[in-house]
């Protein structure tokens, strides 16, 4: 099984839990599973074409899925996925 | 409502100075009861706008990858971040919402005058998207620790 950890503000659409576990042999195969678990997260992790949103960073344990093979990076049993929104700003 | 004790408060008010005339960024970790959001920790953050250090901060999703994982091992999460304006008000700007996602956590922000640590606001994200979101003026409740 693969842990997804869910921010804080994305809680509220994922029964509350602060980890999902979903089974899945790639990180698109976890978010799915999360999302149809969880069907309120989808319009805050998709746009409307269905791209990951551009401030949702997605990590593969301590690695940035965007530099390993994206959303079809393959995954290990214990593997612990993390949605992060990005934090930025400036006056 | 954000609460907090003196020795956070001061932390993240420091932080400003230290990295003076260039913004700090950190997180706030602690745990959320409703519209209370009560700070245990403050962690420091590097910032990644080194093209535009004054005016700009962002964090390295790595870093608080790592920091969000600590904080679970602690038993908190994360409620918010902080920033500094150097030599600017402690107002959010339309790039402090553009770049705010986090729904339900605070945002807070430190002027910084000539060095010197000024005002301190918070600013709840509230909103159901990014459609909708507001920034929202908050109250910060600055505690002493009981010895």
């Amino acid at each position: 099984m693969t842990k997804i950890n869910i921010p804080t503000p994305l809680r509220q659409y994922a029964g509350k839990q602060p980890t999902v576990e979903v089974k899945a042999g790639t990180v698109s195969e976890a978010l799915s599973g999360l999302v149809s678990k969880h069907p309120d997260l989808r319009r805050h992790l998709y746009t409307d074409d269905g791209k990951l949103r551009s401030f949702v960073n997605v990590y593969l344990n301590d690695e940035d899925v965007r530099y390993l093979q994206k959303e079809a990076t393959a995954l290990k049993d214990n593997d612990t996925i993390s949605i992060v929104p990005s934090i930025a700003g400036g006056w | 409502m954000l609460k907090m004790e003196l020795t956070n408060y001061e932390a993240l008010r420091r932080h400003g100075e230290e990295t003076y005339p260039h913004e700090c960024c950190g997180v706030l970790l602690g745990q959320m009861d409703g519209e209370v959001r009560t700070v245990n920790s403050v962690a420091r953050c590097g910032n990644t706008r080194t093209d535009s250090p004054h005016n700009r901060y962002d964090i390295d999703p790595r870093e608080l990858v790592r920091i969000q994982r600590q904080g679970r091992e602690r038993g908190e999460d994360i409620v918010g971040f902080y920033h500094s304006h150097p030599d600017h008000p402690a107002r959010w700007s339309p790039t402090d919402l553009a770049e705010a996602h986090w729904f339900g956590c605070s945002y807070v922000i430190t002027s910084v005058e000539k060095g010197k640590a000024a005002v301190t606001n918070s600013f709840e994200l509230t909103g159901s998207d990014e459609a909708d979101k507001k920034l929202v003026d908050e109250k910060i409740e600055v505690g002493h620790a009981e010895t």
